[in-house]
């Protein structure tokens, strides 16, 4: 029990995927223009993550090694057809405002990069509450985007006004800059209080491409090899 | 024509895959310090995204759409598309070894760049035919080699400046990029 306890903790504190692993950039920049829609997107991710792992997790002495990430493809890519479909025959607003991010949680880093690292070599229940953290922390991080660009932008939290009516909108934050510039801010929070800390700087690809992470560091290292 | 220049336009400007869209974020952001390596990532994407919208946009109207299993469009696209990748990388190393110097160490980060899938996807939903298909991919990918040549640019000049301690690496970069955004809200005024 007490390993679940720490994966969810992990998930949602130590390793969150949003803020400190800065996986799956994508998503999270496009849909947080409200509240409601990062949440909708940080569960819709949820499902799909749990499921997956708990999965993966499963099969993972069947599957061969060397087609490993085909196959997580495709389990993946299944669980994500199912959401999509449950969504649309059920919470049609939610669908449409997601919009084509719903097929691209396929190509999202924080999954991919659960069952590589985590569901691949743990229990079937450990994984599965690996991916309730992971997913929870995505979610906290998208839910907590989209208010601060909806508050800036139109004065509401969850389409509830909470500045007052006199409060002109700055509409450039829900806007595509807007979730730019709530993000680097946000970042530039993180690097001062880690830097306030005195702890070293983030090793490896801390510098740019967290999201996608492993295959870019390598991509980077294969970039200077080949200069 | 008029149809595909308006398409081609929408596509690469208006609507920039990485500014506007946010697809792609990865290879924008983490390979754009230098303007030679943003300009292989940009010739790299053209290459990929041409060529997987139109066999995806072929799948799709010639196997999919006859056999009424439009709801696997997900399973197949990313399947394609990684198949694709691979087959594309074996292929120029065979037969074009200088192509291959230039754009090889490219070619595995594309795979899991979500503009490739997202605007293999779109085409579906905006019911494209397979030209549209091909110069909307085309187009979008030409977008995406604009702004991250142009970011790559900035950041060559930013690296000399004096940049706020906390704002070092990522957050300048991505406020540059927001600024660019707000630059590439002008273009909405063509169409």
């Amino acid at each position: 029990m007490n390993k679940c306890m720490e994966r969810l903790f992990n998930g949602l504190v130590k390793e969150n995927p949003t803020f400190v692993l800065m996986l799956g950039m994508c998503p999270t920049l496009a849909v947080t223009t409200s509240a409601m829609n990062g949440l909708g997107m940080g569960l819709t991710t949820t499902v799909v993550l749990i499921m997956s792992n708990l999965i993966i997790s499963l099969l993972r002495k069947v599957i061969p090694d060397k087609v490993r990430i085909p196959a997580y493809i495709v389990i993946i890519a299944s669980f994500v057809t199912l959401v999509e479909l449950l969504l649309e025959g059920f919470i049609p607003t939610l669908y449409s405002a997601l919009g084509i991010y719903i097929p691209l949680i396929v190509v999202n880093c924080i999954i991919l990069g659960r069952a590589e690292s985590y569901a691949s070599k743990n229990s079937p229940v450990a994984s599965a509450f690996d991916g309730i953290g992971m997913g929870l922390g995505f979610t906290v991080g998208l839910t907590s985007i989209g208010m601060v660009r909806e508050i800036l932008g139109v004065g509401q939290i969850f389409g509830i006004q909470i500045l007052p009516s006199s409060y002109e909108g700055m509409t450039i934050f829900i806007l595509a800059p807007g979730a730019f510039f709530v993000l680097a801010a946000l970042t530039a929070l993180q690097n001062k209080v880690r830097n306030s800390k005195g702890k070293p700087k983030a090793v490896g690809c801390s510098e740019g491409c967290g999201a996608c992470q492993n295959t870019s560091c390598l991509g980077k290292e294969q970039t200077k090899e080949a200069k | 024509m008029k149809e595909l220049i308006i398409i081609a336009i929408g596509a690469a400007l208006v609507n920039n895959v990485v500014l506007s869209q946010f697809l792609g974020l990865c290879p924008f952001l983490g390979v754009s310090k230098k303007i030679d390596t943003a300009a292989g990532m940009g010739g790299a994407i053209i290459f990929v995204i041409t060529l997987s919208s139109a066999i995806t946009s072929l799948i799709y109207t010639f196997i999919l759409e006859k056999t009424n299993l439009t709801y696997l469009r997900t399973i197949v696209f990313i399947l394609v598309i990684a198949a694709l990748v691979q087959f594309v990388e074996m292929f120029l190393k065979k037969s074009m070894p200088a192509l291959y110097q230039s754009l090889g160490v490219f070619l595995p980060l594309i795979t899991t760049n979500c503009a490739v899938l997202g605007v293999a996807i779109t085409n579906v939903q905006k019911e494209y035919n397979i030209l549209e298909s091909v110069v909307n991919g085309f187009a979008t990918a030409v977008g995406f080699t604009i702004a991250i040549v142009i970011l790559a640019g900035l950041r060559e000049r930013m690296e000399y400046n004096d940049v706020p301690e906390s704002f070092q690496g990522m957050p300048i970069v991505l406020i540059t990029s927001g600024l660019m955004a707000i630059a590439f809200f002008g273009f909405s005024g063509l169409i």
